[in-house]
Order: C-alpha cells, then sequence, then structure tokens
C-alpha cells in the first residue's frame, strides 16, 4: 500500500493547490467521463469550467482502465460528471480508489431511455448521446449541476446553456430533415456496434449490427454467415465501422453481400484536434452527413 | 441434416468460411512440422514465450500504420520477436544462464513494454481486439500472408533439414564435421517467429501457439520417425482447424478456441488410444498370439 499513500500525498497537495486557485479564479476544476460529454460540459460552463475527459480522443468508454493520473485527476476535481445508465462501469471503483468524495451528476438523467438485447438479457442502451434531442437533457442537467457548483456563475452558465440548447435543436432538425429525405426502404445500415440505435431511433434509421453492443464477445462463424443472409434479404446498401472498434469483420461482411463502405462514424469518442469530429456539434453533423450521403446513393 | 448440408455447405455457401479453411490448413503446413521439431528440442514452452514477444511490435505497427495495417503490424511483430529469439539466443551461448531462463527474462520484458505501449496510446482504445484478429476476418491479403510464409517455412525447412536433425539431435556431432549449429539454430527460431507472426493474423497469438504445439505432442503420440511425426501433425492441424470451423458455424460457438479446442480432443483421444496410449499399456496385446 506504499504506492496509494504515495498518490494519496500527491493528491492532498493537488486538491490544495487547486482549491486555492479556484476559489480566487472562479473556474470549476471539472471532471467528465469521456470525450463526447467534456465537451458538452465545456459548452455550457464556458470560461468558468475547466473540463479534464478521462476516457482520451477515440477511446473506448466501455473497456476503460484508468490509471493513477486519472485517480489523481479526479481527486482534485470540484465537480465530476458521467452519463450514466451504466456505461462507465469503472466509474465507482475509480471514484473508491481516488477517495473522491462528492457525488457525481448523472447528465443522462430524465432521458427516455430505450432498452437492448445484450448477450440474452435486456438491458438500458446508454448510448444515449447519439440523439441530439437527448443531449439537450444532457444540458440541462450539466446546467444544474453547475450552477449548485458555482452560484455566482449562475447567469453566465444559464445563458451559455441556453445558446447551446438553441445550437442542438438546429442539429436535430437538421438530422431530421436530413435523414427524412431518403427513401423509407433505403433508410438501413450496417455498422460494428448498436451505440448508434438512440439515432437508429430518433432519426428512423434501421441498424443491422455484426456484433452485440458490447465490444467483447468474439464472434462464431453462425453469427458472421446469419448476418450476410440478412443483408443480402434486407438488401442493405451501406456499412459504417466505428471508430473503436475491429473493422476487419465488418469489411468482411460488407466483401461477402457488396454493401459499400459508408466511411468512418464517431458514435462513442470524438477525435483529436485535426480530425473530422473535435466537438460534439461537429461529430453530430460529420455522423448525420455521412449516413445520409450513404443512404442517399 | 445430410452428410453435405454438414461438411460442405458451409464452405459452399460463404466466402469467408472458405478464406478461414485456406488460412488455417496454411497455417498448419507451417506449424505443424516446426511444433515437431520445437518440442523434439524441448521448446515447446518456447513458442508460447515468442508469441508474446511479438505484441510489442505488432502494437508499434499499428501506431505507426495509424491503423490496422497486415504489413506494418507483420513486419513490426517479425523484428520484436526476432530481436528476443536472438537476444535470449545470444545470453544463453554467452553466459551461465540456460535457454528458458533467458527466454522468460526477454519474453517477459517484451510483453511488459507491448501493453506499455498499448496503453501509452492514451486513449486505452482496445488495441488487443484489433491486434490479434479473428479466423473469420482473413481477407485476400492476410490470406496471402498467411501463405506466402507457410510457403516459405517449407522451402526453407526442405533446405536446411539435414543439418537442423543433426543440431537437433547430436549437435555435437554437427560441430565435429564442421557445421554451423548456432547459425542453424537461429534460422529455425528465425521460422517459429515467421509462423507466429503469420498466426497471430487469423487466431490471436495464443491460438497460434495452440495449433502450433497441439498437434505436434499428438504426432509425438502415434510416430517414431521424424517425417511420419510432421506428416501426421500438419494434418491433425489441418484436421483441428476444418471440424473446429464447422463446429463452430453449426453450434455459434467462437472459431479461434473452438479450432483449438478441437485440437485439444484429439490430444485426449491419442493419449487414451494412441500406440503409446494409456488403452494399448492397460490391455496388451497378447504377444505372439495365433
Amino acid at each position: 500500500m506504499k504506492g496509494t499513500t504515495f498518490i494519496g500525498g500527491l493528491i492532498v497537495s493537488a486538491t490544495l493547490g487547486l482549491t486555492a486557485s479556484a476559489a480566487s479564479a472562479k473556474t470549476l476544476n471539472v471532471v467528465a467521463s469521456f470525450t463526447v460529454l467534456a465537451d458538452v460540459v465545456k459548452e455550457v460552463g464556458g470560461d468558468h469550467v475547466q473540463v479534464k475527459s478521462l476516457v482520451g480522443p477515440n477511446g473506448d468508454v466501455h473497456e476503460f482502465e484508468p490509471s493513477p493520473d486519472d485517480a489523481k485527476t479526479l481527486k482534485a476535481a470540484d465537480l465530476a460528471f458521467v452519463s450514466g445508465d451504466g456505461l462507465e462501469s469503472w466509474f465507482e471503483k475509480l471514484a473508491k480508489s481516488a477517495g473522491y468524495k462528492g457525488k457525481p451528476v448523472v447528465a443522462s438523467e430524465g432521458i427516455k431511455t430505450r432498452k437492448m438485447e445484450e448477450d440474452g438479457k435486456t438491458v438500458t442502451d446508454p448510448h444515449v448521446w447519439n440523439s441530439a434531442a437527448n443531449v439537450i437533457v444532457w444540458v440541462s442537467n450539466i446546467e444544474k449541476g453547475l450552477i449548485a457548483a458555482d452560484p455566482e456563475d449562475a447567469e453566465d452558465i444559464k445563458a451559455s446553456a441556453a445558446k447551446y440548447t438553441k445550437e442542438l435543436q438546429d442539429l436535430d432538425a437538421y438530422a431530421h430533415s436530413k435523414i427524412g429525405a431518403a427513401p423509407k426502404d433505403k433508410r438501413k445500415i450496417l455498422t460494428s456496434h448498436d451505440a448508434f440505435g438512440y439515432f437508429g431511433k430518433e432519426y428512423g434509421l434501421a441498424l443491422l449490427s455484426p456484433l452485440g453492443v458490447s465490444t467483447e464477445k468474439e464472434a462464431s462463424a453462425a453469427d458472421v454467415a446469419k448476418l450476410i443472409d440478412q443483408i443480402k434479404k434486407e438488401k442493405v446498401k451501406a456499412y459504417f465501422i466505428e471508430n473503436s472498434n475491429d473493422p476487419r469483420l465488418v469489411k468482411q461482411v460488407a466483401d461477402a453481400t457488396g454493401a459499400e463502405p459508408g466511411g468512418e462514424l464517431y458514435v462513442e469518442s470524438l477525435s483529436d484536434a485535426d480530425g473530422p469530429a473535435p466537438t460534439y456539434a461537429k461529430m453530430f453533423r460529420y455522423n448525420v452527413d455521412q449516413v445520409a450521403a450513404a443512404i442517399s446513393k | 441434416m445430410t452428410l453435405y448440408s454438414l461438411l460442405v455447405a458451409p464452405f459452399a455457401d460463404y466466402g469467408f468460411m472458405r478464406r478461414a479453411l485456406v488460412a488455417s490448413v496454411a497455417l498448419a503446413m507451417g506449424s505443424g512440422p516446426i511444433g515437431v521439431l520445437l518440442m523434439l528440442r524441448r521448446m515447446s514452452l518456447a513458442g508460447d514465450a515468442l508469441s508474446h514477444a511479438v505484441l510489442p511490435g505488432a502494437a508499434l505497427g499499428f501506431l505507426a500504420a495509424g491503423g490496422v495495417s497486415l504489413p506494418a503490424m507483420g513486419l513490426g511483430g517479425l523484428v520484436a520477436g526476432l530481436g528476443v529469439a536472438l537476444m535470449s539466443g545470444l545470453v544463453t551461448r554467452t553466459t551461465v544462464l540456460r535457454e528458458d531462463a533467458s527466454f522468460a527474462s526477454f519474453y517477459l520484458t517484451s510483453l511488459a513494454l507491448g501493453v506499455l505501449i498499448v496503453s501509452l496510446h492514451g486513449s486505452n482504445r482496445n488495441l488487443l481486439h484489433v491486434l490479434f484478429g479473428t479466423i473469420l476476418a482473413i481477407d485476400a491479403t492476410a490470406l496471402y500472408v498467411v501463405g506466402g510464409i507457410a510457403s516459405l517455412n517449407l522451402v526453407i525447412l526442405a533446405l536446411v533439414y539435414r543439418p537442423l536433425v543433426v543440431e537437433c539431435f547430436d549437435p555435437g556431432f554437427l560441430r565435429a564435421v564442421g557445421g554451423r549449429g548456432s547459425s542453424y539454430h537461429f534460422l529455425f527460431l528465425f521460422l517459429v517467429v515467421l509462423n507466429l507472426v503469420a498466426g497471430f493474423q487469423a487466431l490471436g497469438t495464443l491460438m497460434a501457439v495452440g495449433l502450433m504445439m497441439l498437434p505436434a505432442i499428438i504426432a509425438q503420440l502415434w510416430a517414431r520417425t521424424l517425417p511420419a511425426m510432421m506428416l501426421i501433425a500438419a494434418s491433425t492441424a489441418a484436421l483441428s482447424g476444418f471440424v473446429g470451423l464447422i463446429a463452430s458455424f453449426h453450434l455459434g460457438l467462437a472459431s479461434g478456441p473452438t479450432i483449438i479446442l478441437t485440437a485439444s480432443v484429439l490430444y485426449g483421444a491419442s493419449l487414451l488410444f494412441g500406440p503409446s496410449g494409456v488403452v494399448r499399456r492397460l490391455f496388451p496385446r497378447p504377444h505372439l498370439a495365433g
């Protein structure tokens, strides 16, 4: 346990340093579980927050392994945000080992979730952010959380939340019009992960997937054969590879069926600054454009 | 269910099944004989060690190419695996340490380095999934790589068969007749690494070692001469691939493990019924009966 004491020492000194600076500069030191949420928190908090994402760009939020650095970051934070609904299964353990006393703000609270099948069990689909309408709920939860922690800046936070909500409404309308423009029987895609469920439901897109919701399961020959038959029968034209998954199997299935690659989608994480999806708004618009282009072929 | 729909239809109907079968047969041709030599040199576990050694190279190849690139990952894996093989060989021949000790120290270093590189990638992206393929996802490029490696492997093995066998059984004799034992040893280790690189594209490293060692061990239970053992090893490996794929197709089991477990079942059967197996020993044939 020597290591823990050492880290604990670091954490204490870090916390002391940060509380001192936070008191004078009125900047909340905030941690978010993954990049998409971090970006939305940044939009709502504006200059009053300093946001750090635990899972980095292009990272897999399901199979994240926190490092001591992450524990330090969390311990030093004034406020933590998680999406919830079982997405960040590692968070509780991390909070415990970091000695984080606060309760994280659950951004997805109040969102009407959908169920999905995973290994024969019905579980709540945690990937709520792929519908812009759900992110509007995120924004109101984040707004509440931030104001509770920093009441002095309530006016500013409210203003930026309202502005961002407007932007999200525009994005939502944009997606509806773009996807809705394609004929109904063509609105079908194949993707390697069903993190896109809310997107499909909200904007009327049918999704076929070669693997379950988790990235852990190894495919059997029977699964792959079933999927190929299904795609041939349903005449799916386009497939998408998720950016944190093994693309080889999807390519394989596509080759066997003649479906065409539709490009890369960003569904669980943002890209780095020079990628196509450095912010949530850009990510969402990028995904909509990719899907719309593929299904209108 | 007819015999056709049980055994032939999966391969006739689906391209991915055909490619998986061809890949496992190619792997079997290369890995079987190599496995036999490994086992006879009492290096059955060295294959396992080397397979872990491949990790950092493959990870670096993945990061350098910025994505799944067979040539980059294969080359990286080859360099890392060879590095570990050469270093352990060098240490073994120049210090008091035995070969297993040097293998252990170098492969552990290499493995730790690999895990570090994967985690340094910052995002904790699940690189391991990407690094190690599934046999169902074999495409034409991967097939050429696996096939090419298997062919090269067989040609080299044919050329150096004699000295390799002598080096294996009587290194003192080889030195006495002026053969360079160590260079053959290194060439052999090179072949082992080459086969593991071919295997990890298809099955993942652990599985690749399974397809290398289990058939070799089965072969020793059945045959007494080296050519016969190599033949049995290669065909057992190929049979495991075929049966494993069929089982994976009809029963919905993950393909890689199913193939290896098929080989394990064959191993169990050989233990019981082989010429030097348990059943023969318990119920010896009457001497000169009739």
